[in-house]
């Protein structure tokens, strides 16, 4: 490739003067010793930088990975039962509440009936006591009714009679009219 | 040889398939000794750097929800895991950091060395034979040390017929220690061989007639290298991993 | 001459680049077929299916890099 001949001495036994190689460069022993030297000291540090930096901590990498998925997976199992006991809770406070608005419903029933029972008696002694009253009351205006007829019945007698030109004896019209109103 | 003629053919056409695989000194133009800073240096630093930024700095916030670079670094860490545990079992485990730092090592410079102008760490078989070879020896050192004498019966195939077992064993022998040779050169042909062959479609953009033939087969060919390069570092880890169950179970 | 004779011999070497691409076609042929008979299984054997395809273009390679060393280093 060099354009220019190199000299002599420096080239070696597998490049020519022009730069170019001698047969293959990889079967020139004279580099061996400087390849090998330098691919031990590549390969040494290779291995010391990956032995104690790069893969221990590439493994704590992965392990802490599995790790954190392990927990997330186990605190959502967790939150999973949690999420199963408030839903269980929730229902079983649901049911008792129904049950105990149903007893409280039945309890309002018994006593609003029991109040609606006493009432009703009492509506009905005190509908007796009126009615009673009523009949008594009725009774007394009969009774008065009659006394008014007799007494209407001898005045309009003593009228009558006295309008025929007799004389009203007041005894005898009052006898007659009781005869009259009690027959 | 083959440069030369090519050179020495004419100026259209020059084809240096190769030049892209050489070692150049970083700083100056001197020689090559084992400890110059070389371009080789550079890039194989630049794979540390891939490798600490993919891995370290996606992850130092240490997010329960990743960002996008971390949970590219997840995947990774959790591609590598599953593939060692699933081959090697639970014992497998223990060896998690090696089989990552040879998978990080070999993605990041294969990739690295998909950037134009770049050196492909991972084509050099010096690169890629001494990772070959340390597999092979841990995997024999384990094997003994966790076994020992059992060890051998990788290679005494019981469930064969007894006539045909010592031909098996010398075959299983063989296969066994051509394992690190294929091993190595898978990765790096594989490498070497797309990087060529895009340097050879290279070659021919310099006649003005296929020059857009060349360039789509230059696409092409780097999508299929992009592939290749996470493919042969998932094979060369998949076979790490299998090598390594030999060693811990070795019972056929 | 003996470059072009490496040159023949290259050519003849990089034949077993082709045979490396039946036997892959072949493995990933075949494990296609079955994987459409019990779609349940195939995922469980793509690393097989994968280490199958490593082992056959291995051998390809091979030949690819007797290739080149004729080419390049003979």
């Amino acid at each position: 490739m060099a354009t220019e001949p190199i000299s002599e001495e420096v080239v070696g036994s597998c490049v020519d003067s022009y730069g170019s190689a001698i047969g293959m460069p990889q079967l020139c022993f004279d580099w061996f010793p400087n390849q090998i030297f330098w691919l031990v000291i590549t390969l040494v540090v290779i291995f010391l930088v990956l032995s104690r930096v790069a893969l221990p901590r590439i493994a704590a990498i992965l392990a802490e990975r599995q790790g954190t998925i392990t927990n997330d997976l186990a605190a959502a199992e967790d939150l999973k039962a949690k999420a199963v006991e408030a839903e269980e809770a929730y229902n079983k406070a649901l049911a008792d509440a129904r049950a105990e608005a149903q007893r409280i419903a039945a309890e309002a029933r018994a006593e609003i009936q029991a109040d609606l029972d006493e009432a009703i008696v009492k509506a009905d002694a005190e509908i007796a006591a009126k009615a009673a009253e009523s009949e008594k009351a009725i009774a007394e205006i009969r009774a008065g009714a009659l006394e008014s007829i007799q007494i209407v019945a001898k005045d309009t007698a003593a009228e009558l009679v006295t309008t025929l030109g007799g004389k009203a004896d007041a005894d005898a019209i009052s006898k007659a009219v009781d005869a009259q109103t009690k027959g | 040889m083959a440069t030369e003629t090519t050179e020495a053919e004419g100026s259209s056409l020059v084809f240096h398939p190769m030049d892209q695989f050489i070692v150049k000194p970083l700083f100056g133009d001197g020689g090559i000794a084992w400890y110059t800073p070389t371009n080789v240096t550079l890039w194989l630093f630049l794979a540390i750097a891939a490798v600490f930024g993919l891995l370290v700095l996606s992850t130092s916030k240490r997010a329960i929800v990743p960002t996008r670079m971390q949970s590219v670094a997840e995947l990774a860490y959790g591609f590598i895991y599953k593939m060692l545990e699933d081959i090697c079992g639970k014992e497998g485990v223990k060896y998690f950091p090696y089989v990552m730092t040879l998978f990080m090592f070999i993605v990041c410079a294969n990739f690295l060395g998909m950037l134009p102008m770049s050196f492909t760490t991972t084509s050099h078989f010096a690169v890629t034979i001494p990772l070959a070879l340390a597999v092979f020896l841990t995997v024999t050192v384990l094997g003994f040390v966790k076994n020992g004498a059992a060890f051998l019966g990788l290679f005494w195939v019981s469930s064969a017929p007894m006539a045909l077992r010592p031909v098996l064993a010398i075959i299983e022998l063989i296969s066994y220690f051509v394992r690190p040779v294929s091993h190595s050169i898978r990765l790096a042909g594989n490498v070497m061989a797309g990087h060529a062959v895009i340097k050879v479609f290279a070659g021919f953009a310099a006649i003005a007639a296929i020059s857009p033939v060349s360039v789509l087969a230059i696409t092409a060919m780097y999508g299929l290298e992009v592939l290749v390069s996470f493919i042969q570092a998932y094979v060369f880890t998949i076979l790490t991993c299998v090598y390594l169950k030999d060693a811990l179970h070795p019972s056929h | 001459m003996e470059g072009d004779l490496a040159h023949i011999g290259a050519g003849l070497a990089a034949i077993g680049s082709g045979a490396a691409a039946i036997g892959v076609g072949n493995v990933a042929g075949n494990f296609l077929s079955g994987a459409l008979r019990n779609p349940s299984a195939a995922a469980s054997q793509t690393a097989t299916l994968f280490i199958g395809i490593a082992f056959a273009e291995a051998l390809g390679i091979f030949a690819f890099l007797v290739s080149l060393l004729l080419m390049f280093a003979v």
